[in-house]
């Protein structure tokens, strides 16, 4: 019994990568394990809790419901490629250190993928449209107060950089 | 200390470099688990012949293959003269299951895909018993858990001061209430997981595992492994929460994957899935209780007596600190007249039971916040005259319940105004002028309600903790404590007392948490401990180094000590800054050497420093290098309060519960880190909330668990949890150096209570049990409207 590889093609936070997995392998295990990415985390593996968010073509997806060979060809961004280009925290990140959006940090990566995301698309939120925009992660540990903080917080820092 | 500031684990966490469990041991096996369908049954055969097929399989185990100490029961690990018939688990089960996901077989496989695939073909055969679920079938004791428990009770536990039953039956007015919570849990984001590692070369084992406790791991599989402890080293690395779980130990897993890893000279890792984590950690919260309650016109109470049953699930490995701390911590900030509470702990056949965030002080604050509204409601006074009628003053305290506490010491609150902390959230939350907000409110067409309910904390319960701290020769602090983390921000708020201790900028400052490498001696982060127990330690080290630093800095600078500060990393004398040495210098000086390896060194070789050649270079009671160990280890428990208020609206159609208010005041004492304690405040009332109105365990008669999954499990996004107001309140514990009294728990403390309280003012009827559904809402408007006609 063993199993068939299948050649795969993926380009994360810009760098191209070129697997051998089989056709199972979860892009979330793949990113993890196979490339080593192990910002992006696994809170329950059936797409509810958010934790493995990464950006798939830009757009927020759960890399525990995907397979990695369903993505051939895509472009992934996870935690690790939202930091600023000098290497820096990026803007959501920062947002988190500054408002205290994270405790244990767990579930903190499948959070900056998606407000990373959202931001783009939402550039001056109010404080009930930050509520929305994190409402499809779980977090345990900070009752959100200061994640939907952290949301203003990131969409002032990216106001910031564009001036 | 007191500065709010910016956390110094944040930028790795938020930048995707933690170091959770699964994200070490990349080259490892993995390990699976076959676990039992059944919630009672015994193991007539595992048949694993399909399974060898498995490419890319190592190993399967079943109990057959375990000898020595691993073949025995896991340790009963908090033993109480009360729990009369302790039962601990098997690492894999031994003939008998006694609940889903109980672990029958082990598989070690190249990786986790391979492991499952093996457990898929692994066949056990089981002969299913009927199983006891809930505490009804518990109690009746029709069927048992343990054969030799006929009554299925583990523990039974009385705890009297004064004559309660006499009290009651002399008093003017009575009540009797029944009132209960649901099973829940503690669900943190990442499940538990465990890597070991063996050095066959060396006879070493080290094993990182996400826990709340790596020192008492360590001594556990030192035990339970052969291996002399000093060869075992156990790290907690980055734990992606833990609210009590976590300190449950040694788990079956905890075990079974480091003597493995030993077995096969190979690394093995185990990281759990969602699944298991429900069905095979530990769940809390399920306890029925009876109140008697006796009270005069005004709601003074005069007696009152409590009886309840807690499901404490198949084993009891952690023995009954959960209903010890309800009997006890029930009593919050109020004086009950006489007191007698009596529980019955109980075996079903479903996950263990053991401390999750609150740790049985929920259903103890609900069985008594209920308890005062429903004599408020009987006497027709305003809810808070009846608290503020029962609490202990202020010039009460140092305040003797004439109870043990769970660590066996008595139960006496050092400090806190309770009068003023209801104060405080009656402003903040608007209670006197509610009554006009609910009018118009009620002119609307809307219904609203408000609810307030008090708690006491004992916190920071001992033995001891400890920490090491050092200055390096540049001027760096590093601290050690062998307590853990789990997202208390603990690596901050310990350098934040080195910080102030040494006189060093909080940057300066790295800190060391859950690592027997560095701290071998402590007990684990629960109880909302840390910052009380380490805090503590932390400020006893450094406070020593401080004096070591003084007295070299003297010496050198040729001043006396008391003339001496610290500050900016530098020792200085007062008033003649030019006259100054940096710590790190004071660091080399600290340390004589013979070898100079590097300029800093140089200065410190003792042909240039020394204290004279008729002295030894390190004096008699001297040691060398800037560091100190200390430990702090307090008398008993300093108990910290708080009161929580919220306004809720029910929706007179659907009966959904809106949260508009939700209002904290918290009293622990000194904050080291306002932020991080708000924080902390946050999480928990997220959890109070979840457990009021959400989550629960549901397990049919057959003991499956039916929601098992975060699909089901209903745990509160951001759209459940409201934007929660927090007022705080400063009284110092008089029983540690620095008057910090512990903060983790508190948010989640009073949750149920004050939301049933309010939910039972919007709706005109008593909530009397809880986590309360929108359709059990609904159902209870139907039952009270059909009272009502009838």
């Amino acid at each position: 019994m063993t199993e068939t590889l299948h050649e795969t093609r993926l380009v994360v936070n810009g760098v191209p990568h070129t697997v051998r997995v089989p056709a199972r392998r979860l892009l979330a295990d793949c990113l993890r394990h196979d490339l080593g990415l192990t910002g992006t985390h696994l809170g329950c593996e059936h797409g509810v809790c958010g934790a493995c968010t990464v950006l798939v073509d830009g757009r927020p997806m759960r890399s525990c419901l995907l397979f990695a060979v369903g993505v051939d060809g895509a472009e992934i961004t996870t935690v690790e490629g939202c930091r600023s280009a000098d290497g820096g925290l990026g803007p959501v990140q920062q947002a988190f250190q500054d408002c205290h959006g994270l405790q244990c940090g767990f579930c903190t990566p499948g959070f900056v993928t998606t407000i990373t995301a959202w931001l783009r698309e939402h550039p001056d939120p109010t404080e009930e449209q930050a509520r929305q925009a994190i409402g499809g992660n779980l977090c345990r540990c900070t009752g959100y107060q200061n994640i939907v903080a952290s949301v203003l917080r990131a969409a002032e820092i990216l106001k910031d950089e564009r001036r | 200390m007191g500065e709010p500031i910016p956390r110094r684990e944040d930028p790795r966490l938020v930048a995707g470099d933690g170091r959770f469990l699964d994200d070490l041991g990349a080259e490892a096996l993995a390990a699976a688990f076959v676990r039992s369908p059944h919630a009672a049954a015994r193991v007539v055969d595992v048949d694993v012949g399909a399974a060898l097929e498995v490419d890319g399989l190592v190993a399967i185990y079943t109990y057959e293959d375990l000898e020595g100490p691993v073949a025995e029961p896991l340790p009963l690990l908090i033993p109480h003269p009360s729990l009369h018939a302790p039962r601990t688990g098997y690492p894999l089960a031994n003939g008998v299951v006694r609940h889903v996901g109980e672990p029958v077989a082990m598989v070690v496989a190249r990786d986790r895909y391979l492991a499952e695939d093996a457990c898929e073909r692994i066949v056990v055969a089981y002969e299913p018993l009927a199983p006891v679920v809930g505490l009804d079938a518990a109690v009746a004791a029709e069927r048992t858990v343990h054969d030799d428990v006929p009554d299925n009770v583990a523990a039974r536990m009385v705890q009297e001061h004064g004559d309660a039953r006499a009290a009651v039956a002399a008093a003017p007015h009575r009540l009797a209430l029944d009132l209960a919570i649901e099973r829940s849990a503690s669900t943190p984001l990442e499940g538990r997981g465990v890597y070991a590692r063996w050095d066959a070369a060396d006879r070493s084992l080290r094993v990182y595992s996400s826990t709340q406790t790596s020192t008492s791991v360590r001594f556990a599989l030192a035990v339970k492994l052969g291996v002399p402890v000093d060869r075992v080293e156990v790290v907690a690395p980055d734990v992606g929460g833990g609210f009590g779980v976590k300190i449950m130990h040694p788990w079956p897993e905890e075990v079974l994957v480091p003597w493995a890893a030993i077995r096969l000279g190979r690394e093995v890792k185990w990281a759990e899935d969602r699944r298991e984590h429900f069905v095979a950690s530990a769940h809390e919260r399920g306890q029925r209780h009876h109140v008697e309650v006796g009270f005069d016109d005004d709601g003074r109470l005069l007696g009152l007596d409590v009886r309840f049953v807690h499901d404490n699930g198949a084993y009891t490995p952690y023995g009954i600190i959960v209903p010890i701390i309800t009997a006890t911590q029930l009593l919050g900030p109020y004086k009950p007249g006489a007191y007698r509470v009596e529980f019955r702990s109980l075996y079903t056949n479903t996950v263990i039971v053991t401390p999750y965030r609150g740790a049985g002080r929920p259903q103890g604050a609900f069985a008594m916040e209920r308890t005062l509204d429903a004599i408020a409601g009987s006497l027709g006074i305003d809810r808070a005259r009846v608290r503020e009628a029962n609490f202990i003053q202020p010039n009460e305290m140092p305040y003797d319940h004439h109870l043990i506490f769970q660590d066996g010491r008595p139960l006496i609150y050092d400090s806190g105004d309770y009068p003023a902390t209801l104060d405080k959230v009656k402003k903040l939350v608007g209670w006197d002028e509610f009554e006009a907000f609910r009018a118009g409110a009620r002119g609307d067409g809307r219904r609203v309600g408000i609810g307030v309910a008090c708690y006491v904390e004992g916190t920071g319960v001992g033995p001891y903790e400890g920490a090491h701290v050092r200055v390096e020769t540049d001027g760096s602090v590093v601290v050690a404590t062998g307590l853990t983390t789990q997202g208390q921000g603990h690596q901050t708020v310990f350098a934040q007392v080195a910080a102030e201790a040494l006189g060093v900028p909080v940057e300066r400052v790295t800190v060391v948490t859950g690592d027997t490498r560095r701290f071998k001696y402590a007990v684990g982060t629960f109880a909302s401990r840390a910052a009380v127990m380490s805090g503590n330690a932390v400020a006893l080290a450094a406070g020593k180094v401080r004096a070591k630093a003084l007295r070299i800095a003297a010496e050198a600078l040729e001043a006396d000590p008391d003339d001496l500060e610290l500050a900016d990393g530098t020792v200085r004398v007062k008033g003649a800054p030019e006259r100054e040495i940096d710590l790190g210098t004071v660091a080399v000086l600290a340390n004589p050497l013979r070898y100079a390896f590097d300029e800093q060194a140089r200065l410190a070789t003792q042909f240039v420093v020394g204290r004279g050649v008729d002295a030894p270079p390190v004096a008699e009671d001297d040691e060398p290098g800037l560091e100190a160990t200390d430990f702090y280890s307090p008398v008993r428990s300093t108990f910290a309060n708080g009161a929580h208020a919220v306004v809720v609206e029910t929706d007179p159609d659907t009966a959904e519960v809106r949260i508009l208010r939700y209002c904290v005041v918290h009293d622990c004492g000194t904050l080291i880190n306002p932020r991080i304690v708000e924080g902390q405040i946050h999480g928990g009332v997220a959890q109070g909330v979840g457990g009021a109105l959400y989550e629960r365990m549901v397990y049919d008669e057959n003991g499956q668990l039916l929601n098992a999954s975060f699909m089901d499990f209903l745990m509160p996004y951001a759209s459940e949890v409201p934007k929660i107001e927090i007022d705080h309140l400063e009284t110092p514990s008089p029983l540690n150096p620095l008057g910090i009294k512990g903060a983790g728990e508190a948010g989640t403390i009073p949750g149920a209570a004050v939301l049933a309280a309010a939910i039972s003012d919007a709706e005109g009827f008593f909530v009397d049990r809880m986590p309360l559904s929108p359709s059990e809402l609904w159902a209870l408007r139907e039952r009270h409207a059909r009272k009502e006609e009838g």
